[in-house]
């Protein structure tokens, strides 16, 4: 059975910082889907559109009948664990550091065999096992077989914290504390048992609402910290930046209308300044020492959580200027996960639909709770997913996206 | 099944060993052609006469068989690349023996080598397949030694075998071993030792797994009266079988394409199990050994643990099994492993096995298995050698 997960001890700081290792990160492009898959969360494999036959590992043409029509299915990811080993010995660095490690060879109830690591509650073979996908330090996808049914402190495993970005015992900085997101933010990262919280806010010298019920959480610093500001974020940065394990970007700008109902550009510059100049300022002074903490014992650096918006995908012309800041945003984003990936952190865009604040007041229901949202954040950290639509509308949004994002556009322009 | 033509008047010879090393500096390039070199030099043949050739490499990239034909300055008017790993040497004779019966080449040079510098082997697993890439390589098990922890554990697990069965053939393989001048191995396995030795990925301890190596191996086809004019002692081929993925639906390898043409093998070479008088399996785990002795008739499927329990597999002994040691005691040199079983077959039959000759040689089965794809080996083939 799996320990539960104990405070580390305050770090050594004469001995040397564990320097990131990842593991093998190579894949073919066909074995992508699965990472794609894996990346939301989503345990999908190849079947075959016209045979049904379930495909793995990913290929080019269905195993069984040759056809070339495999689409990308999820899959319950029920097996039975047919042997199983443990690792005493590995030619890769990210794995020598890991030793010993366990893994396992699955048979999937849909067909396939698959090899897979072992959660630490798997029992011997053979028994019974719940295949899921992963994505790994590299930022690929793994798969992953859990025990069958949940076992206690299943999330503390060795092997299956090396794959999520877990906030429990984790240092965290939620970069504006002053909106309904941010305060339900930082209440659901202590509940999940994060060791310390630096909360940011704009004005110091003024109290904003909800300060209070901030400030007597035990874990919570509250920190001068304004994104627009580059000297603001360098002195944070320089004054916590080397402990931030994770980074929760949730500092947004955000006003009604597109371009005709508006005049001048003060207020798109105004988003911009904070929707991406400040992921900018926030990547370029946190961005190094985050790199350089990616191994750095049991509460490394892991995360770094951007709040975009469903709007990023496709603008919507009553909040267009909003929408192109996020779609900014969201470009700055992808740069930030490539040269965050070396280090094995893992950057978190999230996509949520309207938010239920004052900013969407005209928007109609469904709308995403604050709460909701947060809950949404800190499932993803602890599943490892790094792209998360929280809500209806987000999900269904991204549906028409997919299906056809020339139908959408029209859409949202009617 | 339709009949298959046999391999009438088909000979090997020339048995080409180039000494392991466990590192070398070399490229393939510099072991295949010290192998063909050693090749002409032992047949009394310049470069011209040998006019067909077959390469098998894991290192020799970018190259294939055709560039290494200028690399060497031969000209061969027929030629073949096998990248086929442990089942490289069966697939090679096979394809020889047919250029030969049919007069597309009179002399078919079959060599096989790798070099191994001291990051070559983690770099062949990173780049080894696209299953393996995708599906095996990123989960740290550093090549084929997971993949036969499984089917170890299965084995186990489903037929009862025990550490000590396998011991038991790698103890017997390194005592052969100890009579075979090219093994890099060169002192005695107790089976205490092999028990005690540190564990890989369990149940597979230090003693299981081949270790690899740089080396080369090669023997000659040809037809049985051009050995004779060559005066080069030789062995007649029998019958030789291949057969890749086969029972893919398995969920995992309990046996190999051998269990599909075993019988068409006995019936091509015209001889039963029983008349073996020594045999030489692929052997880079023992798990996989005792697979092939099931799989080729020597026992039934699941009776391997009581075969190894009855036999002594020294070259000496009852059932002599890998007479020069074998990948484990031997070296693993790339796909010059698929050329080892048989290479040794060829010095059994011809008298030339020194102090570890089978007595009384005449029949010698040599059997291949290669190319950890994915979660198991996908090739395999068996052949069987007769002495003249």
């Amino acid at each position: 059975m799996t320990q539960a997960l104990t405070r580390p001890k305050r770090k050594n700081p004469v001995l040397r910082t564990r320097l990131p290792t990842l593991p093998p990160g190579a894949r073919s492009r066909i074995a992508l889907g699965l990472t794609a898959a894996a990346a939301e969360g989503r345990f999908a494999l190849q079947v075959c559109r016209d045979c049904g036959a379930v495909q793995y590992p990913p290929r080019e043409a269905c195993h069984a009948c040759l056809s070339v029509r495999l689409e990308w299915r999820a899959q319950d990811g029920a097996g039975e664990l047919l042997a199983d080993t443990v690792l005493h010995h590995s030619n890769d660095l990210f794995f020598r550091e890991r030793l010993p490690w366990r893994l396992g060879l699955v048979r999937l109830d849909a067909g396939p065999a698959v090899v897979a690591h072992l959660h630490g509650d798997v029992r011997p073979a053979p028994a019974r096992v719940r295949v899921t996908a992963r994505l790994d330090r590299a930022g690929q996808a793994v798969v992953v077989a859990l025990p069958d049914k949940e076992t206690p402190h299943m999330a503390d495993d060795r092997a299956l914290r090396e794959f999520a970005c877990d906030p429990k015992f984790r240092k965290i900085l939620v970069t504006d504390g002053k909106t309904a997101v941010g305060q339900a933010l930082v209440k659901a990262l202590a509940a999940a048992g994060a060791d310390l919280i630096w909360v940011g806010h704009t004005e110091p010298w003024k109290k904003f609402a909800g300060f209070d019920a901030l400030a007597e959480l035990p874990q919570v610093t509250l920190l001068p910290l304004d994104v627009t500001d580059s000297k603001s974020v360098r002195e944070i940065a320089a004054e916590i930046g080397g402990k931030v394990d994770i980074l929760v970007n949730n500092a947004e700008y955000h006003r009604a209308f597109g371009i005709g109902n508006r005049a001048g550009i003060e207020t798109a510059r105004a988003e911009m300044d904070v929707n991406y100049f400040g992921l900018l300022r926030l990547a370029q002074e946190f961005g190094p020492a985050m790199r350089s903490r990616g191994a750095d014992g049991q509460s490394s650096a892991v995360a770094w959580v951007n709040l975009v918006s469903i709007y990023a995908l496709a603008n919507f012309p009553p909040h267009g200027t909003f929408s192109a800041s996020k779609a900014a945003a969201h470009s700055l984003a992808q740069c930030l996960r490539a040269e965050m990936r070396p280090a094995g952190v893992r950057v978190v865009n999230v996509f949520p639909g309207p938010i239920d604040d004052e900013w969407n007041q005209l928007m109609l229901p469904p709308k995403v709770a604050p709460e909701a949202l947060a809950r949404a954040i800190v499932q993803a950290l602890r599943d490892g997913v790094e792209d998360v639509y929280p809500g209806d509308v987000a999900q269904e949004w991204l549906e028409r996206w997919r299906e056809n994002p020339k139908a959408l556009e029209r859409e949202l322009a009617a | 099944m339709s009949a298959r033509r046999g391999y009438d008047g088909v000979a090997v010879a020339v048995p080409v060993t180039v000494p392991y090393v466990r590192y070398s500096v070399r490229s393939a390039h510099w072991w295949l052609a010290r192998a063909l070199g050693e090749l002409l030099e032992r047949a009394g043949l310049g470069k011209e006469a040998v006019d067909g050739l077959t390469v098998s490499s894991f290192t020799l990239a970018p190259d294939t068989a055709i560039g290494l034909t200028q690399h060497l300055g031969v000209s061969p008017r027929w030629l073949d690349h096998v990248p086929l790993g442990g089942a490289s040497g069966i697939v090679a004779l096979r394809r020889a023996a047919r250029a030969v019966q049919a007069g597309d080449a009179e002399i078919v040079a079959c060599v096989a080598g790798d070099t191994n510098h001291v990051d070559s082997f983690r770099l062949t697993l990173a780049n080894f397949s696209q299953f393996a890439r995708d599906a095996v390589y990123p989960y740290g098990a550093g090549g084929p030694n997971a993949s036969f922890a499984f089917l170890t554990a299965y084995y186990m697990r489903t037929y009862g075998a025990t550490r000590e069965d396998f011991g038991k053939l790698c103890v017997a393989q390194r005592a052969n071993a100890l009579k075979y001048p090219h093994a890099l191995f060169k002192k005695p396995l107790t089976l205490k030792e092999y028990l005690s030795a540190r564990p890989i990925a369990e149940p597979l301890h230090l003693f299981d797994c081949v270790m690899p190596c740089a080396g080369a191996e090669a023997f000659l086809v040809l037809a049985e009266e051009r050995a004779r004019a060559l005066d080069v002692p030789y062995a007649r081929v029998l019958g030789a079988v291949e057969r890749h993925n086969a029972f893919p639906s398995d969920p995992i390898q309990m046996r190999a394409g051998w269990a599909l043409e075993r019988d068409a093998l006995y019936a091509q070479a015209g001889v039963a199990a029983d008349e073996v008088d020594f045999v030489e399996t692929y052997d880079d785990y023992p798990v996989i050994s005792v697979m092939q002795l099931e799989d080729l008739g020597f026992c039934g499927k699941g009776e391997g643990p009581a075969f190894v329990r009855e036999n002594t597999f020294t070259h000496d002994g009852s059932f002599p099994l890998n007479t020069s040691g074998g990948q484990l005691s031997v070296g693993q040199a790339g796909a010059a492993g698929g050329f080892l079983g048989l290479v040794e077959a060829i010095r059994q039959l011809t008298g030339a096995a020194g102090d570890r000759q089978v007595a009384g040689a005449k029949v010698g089965l040599a059997s291949g298995f290669g190319m950890i794809n994915f979660d198991r080996g996908l090739g395999s083939g068996a052949a069987i050698l007769a002495a003249p």
